[in-house]
C-alpha cells in the first residue's frame, strides 16, 4: 500500500505547526531571559522575592502532592475493587477540577474559607487564616491537581484485575501486604505518571492560586504569580527568568513522562506477549 | 467476638449477618473449611475491621473531595442565587458578561475544531510515520501540558508580542487568545486520537485496499469512522479546557472589555473588585457549560466503547 505520497507533506506540516505553536515560543523565552547576559539573569533569579517565590512553590508542592497521591491511590482502589451505589458519581466528581476553570475553583474556595465564607467565622475563631495565606494556596493547588493520580492509576488497576491479589489473599497475605507486594508494583508506573502530572500542575498553577493568595510579594507569591507580577510591573526580565525556571521544571517533568511512557509501552508489550 | 459481630450487622452492610452466623459455629470444625489459614486475631474482628476500613476509605475520600471541590461548588451556587433569580439573571446578562461568554465560547469552539484536525494529522504522523526525532516531536506535544499556563502565555508573548522578532504583534487581539488556546489544548486533541489510531489494525485497511478501495475510500470508510469518537472526545476536552482557560490567555489578551476579555478573566476581575455574587453567577454559568460537555464526552465514550468489549 502506498503511503509515502501523503505522509511526507503531512510530516512537514506537523513539524511546522508544532514549531510555530510550541517550540519557537519556548525557545524565545530562553533567549529573552539570557539576552542581557548570564549575570543579569542570575541577579534576577536570586532577588529575595524571586527566591521566596521559588521556596513557597516548593513547600506547597511538598504538601499538596503527597495528599493528592494518597487520595488518588485510595479512590482508585475503591473504584476499581468495590461495587457500591454511587460509584459512578464519585468517578465523575473526581474529574470536576479538569472541567472547571481554576479561577472558578479559587472563587469557590474564597466562598468557603474566606472571611465572609461558610467556615469564615469558625476559622477566625480558631485563629486560622486560609485565604490570602499559605494554607489557601495549598488547598487551591491540591484542588486543581486532584484528578491526575486517579486518572492514571484507575485504568491500570482495572486492567490488571484482581487475580494476583486474590491469589495472595488466599495464600494468607494481609491486605497491607497484598497492597505493598502485589498492587503497588503493578501500578508503579501509572502512579509515577500521575504523581509527575500532579507535581507539574501544582508547580505551575496560576488561576486558582492568583485568586486565593492575594499575591503579596515575599509572602504569598508563588513562582507563577511572581512571573505575572513582574510582567505587570514592566520588569519582564525577571518574569522571563522565572519562566525559564518553570520551563526547566516542565522539561524535567516531560523527560520523566517520556521515560515512563517508554517503560509503560515495554511493560504492555510484555503483558501481551 | 460477640461484641464485635453486632456492630458489623449494625452497619447494615451486606455480609454482616451471615458472617456472625458463620463464626457462631467457630470451633466446630467449620473453620477448617476456611480457605486461608486462621490468623492470630479472631476472625470476626478481622471481618469487622475490613468492613470498617471499607466504609472508612470512601468516607475519607468523599470528605477530602468535599473540602476541596464539592463545598466550594455548593458555595458558588448558593452565593450566585443568594440575591434571587433576578440578580443571577442580571449578572449573567450584563453586557460585559454576555460579551465575555460569547467570546469564550466562540474562541473555544474554533480552537477545538482547528486542533481536532491538527491533532488527527499529528496523531496519524506519530503512529504511521517513522523518522529521526519522532520521539522528540512526541515529547513536544506534551510540552503545553507540562508547561505552566502563565509560562505558556509568556512564551507566546515573547514570540508574538510587542517586540516580536517576526513583527507579528498579537497582544491585545483575539488572534492572540486563539494562539494561547491552541497552545494549551493541543495535547488533548493528539493524545485522545493517538492510542485509537495505534490500535487500529492496518490489516483491515489492507483488506479494504485489496478489495479495491482506493486510498480516499480507505480513509473515509475505514479509518475515519473508527477514530471519530476519539476525535470528538478530544475536541470536547479541548473545548472544556479552553472555556475555563485563564493563565495563558490573561497575559496576551490585555483583558479589554468587549474585545479580548474572556469569561475567566472577567470572573477574576469581579473577584478582585469584591463583587462575589456576580462573579459566582458567571462562574456557575461556566461550570454548567463545562459539565454539559463532560457529560457529553462520557456519553460518547460509553456509547462507542461498549460495542468493542462485547
Amino acid at each position: 500500500m502506498k503511503r509515502s505520497r501523503w505522509l511526507l507533506p503531512l510530516r512537514y506540516a506537523v513539524l511546522v505547526y508544532l514549531g510555530l505553536l510550541v517550540l519557537l515560543p519556548v525557545g524565545t523565552v530562553f533567549f529573552r531571559a539570557f539576552q542581557h547576559g548570564l549575570g543579569t539573569a542570575w541577579n534576577a533569579f536570586t532577588a529575595p522575592d524571586a527566591l521566596h517565590a521559588l521556596w513557597l512553590t516548593l513547600i506547597v508542592a511538598a504538601v499538596a502532592v503527597p495528599l493528592n497521591t494518597a487520595f488518588g491511590v485510595g479512590v482508585s482502589l475503591i473504584l476499581a475493587r468495590h461495587r457500591f451505589p454511587g460509584a459512578w458519581l464519585l468517578d465523575a466528581l473526581v474529574d470536576i477540577p479538569l472541567a472547571i476553570s481554576p479561577v472558578v475553583i479559587g472563587l469557590g474556595l474564597i466562598l468557603v474559607y474566606g472571611k465572609t465564607g461558610w467556615f469564615g467565622n469558625w476559622l477566625a475563631g480558631e485563629g486560622i487564616t486560609v485565604i490570602f495565606s499559605v494554607p489557601g494556596i495549598v488547598i487551591a493547588s491540591a484542588a486543581v491537581s486532584l484528578p491526575y493520580v486517579v486518572r492514571e492509576v484507575l485504568p491500570v488497576l482495572q486492567e490488571i484485575g484482581t487475580e494476583q491479589e486474590q491469589a495472595a489473599r488466599t495464600l494468607g497475605a494481609r491486605p497491607l501486604t497484598v497492597f505493598r507486594r502485589i498492587t503497588l508494583p503493578n501500578i508503579r508506573r501509572g502512579l509515577a505518571y500521575g504523581v509527575t502530572l500532579t507535581t507539574a500542575r501544582v508547580l505551575g498553577e496560576f488561576g486558582a492560586v492568583a485568586i486565593v493568595s492575594g499575591a503579596i510579594a515575599g509572602k504569598t507569591q508563588t513562582l507563577t504569580l511572581f512571573i505575572s507580577n513582574a510582567f505587570d510591573n514592566l520588569e519582564p526580565e525577571s518574569g522571563y527568568v522565572g519562566a525559564v525556571a518553570l520551563c526547566i521544571a516542565a522539561l524535567l517533568v516531560l523527560a520523566a513522562l517520556t521515560l515512563s511512557d517508554r517503560n509503560r509501552d515495554a511493560w504492555h508489550g510484555k503483558v501481551s506477549a | 467476638m460477640s461484641s464485635v459481630s453486632p456492630s458489623v450487622a449494625d452497619l447494615g452492610l451486606p455480609g454482616g449477618e451471615p458472617s456472625s452466623a458463620q463464626h457462631g459455629g467457630q470451633g466446630s470444625g467449620r473453620r477448617w473449611g476456611r480457605r486461608h489459614p486462621p490468623s492470630a486475631r479472631p476472625p470476626a474482628l478481622t471481618a469487622a475491621g475490613a468492613v470498617a476500613t471499607k466504609a472508612a476509605g470512601p468516607a475519607l475520600a468523599v470528605t477530602y473531595l468535599s473540602l476541596l471541590v464539592l463545598l466550594p461548588l455548593a458555595a458558588l451556587i448558593s452565593n450566585a442565587f443568594s440575591g434571587g433569580w433576578s440578580v443571577f439573571w442580571n449578572a449573567i446578562t450584563a453586557p460585559q458578561a454576555v460579551a465575555a461568554l460569547e467570546l469564550t465560547l466562540a474562541a473555544s469552539a474554533i480552537v477545538a475544531v482547528i486542533n481536532s484536525i491538527a491533532g488527527m494529522v499529528i496523531a496519524w504522523v506519530l503512529v504511521r510515520d517513522d523518522f529521526r526525532g519522532k520521539a522528540l516531536v512526541s515529547a513536544v506535544i506534551d510540552l503545553p501540558f507540562a508547561l505552566p499556563t502563565v509560562v505558556a502565555g509568556l512564551t507566546l508573548l515573547a514570540l508574538y508580542g510587542v517586540d516580536s522578532p517576526f513583527h507579528v504583534n498579537l497582544a491585545g487581539t483575539r488572534l492572540g487568545i486563539g494562539a494561547a488556546l491552541l497552545f494549551v489544548t493541543l495535547p488533548f486533541c493528539v493524545r485522545s486520537v493517538q492510542p485509537v489510531l495505534a490500535e487500529l489494525d492496518t490489516e483491515i485497511e489492507e483488506a479494504a485496499a485489496s478489495l479495491g478501495a482506493n486510498q480516499r475510500q480507505v480513509l473515509w470508510r475505514v479509518v475515519l469512522p473508527s477514530i471519530v469518537p476519539a476525535v470528538l472526545a478530544g475536541a470536547g476536552l479541548a473545548f472544556a479546557r479552553a472555556v475555563g482557560e485563564f493563565g495563558s490567555v490573561v497575559l496576551i489578551s490585555n483583558n479589554i472589555p468587549f474585545k479580548t476579555l474572556v469569561a475567566s478573566s472577567y470572573i477574576y476581575g469581579l473577584t478582585q473588585s469584591d463583587n462575589l455574587p456576580q462573579a459566582s453567577a458567571v462562574s456557575i454559568t461556566l461550570v454548567a457549560i463545562a459539565l454539559i460537555i463532560l457529560i457529553a464526552i462520557g456519553w460518547v465514550r460509553r456509547r462507542f466503547d461498549i460495542p468493542e468489549t462485547i
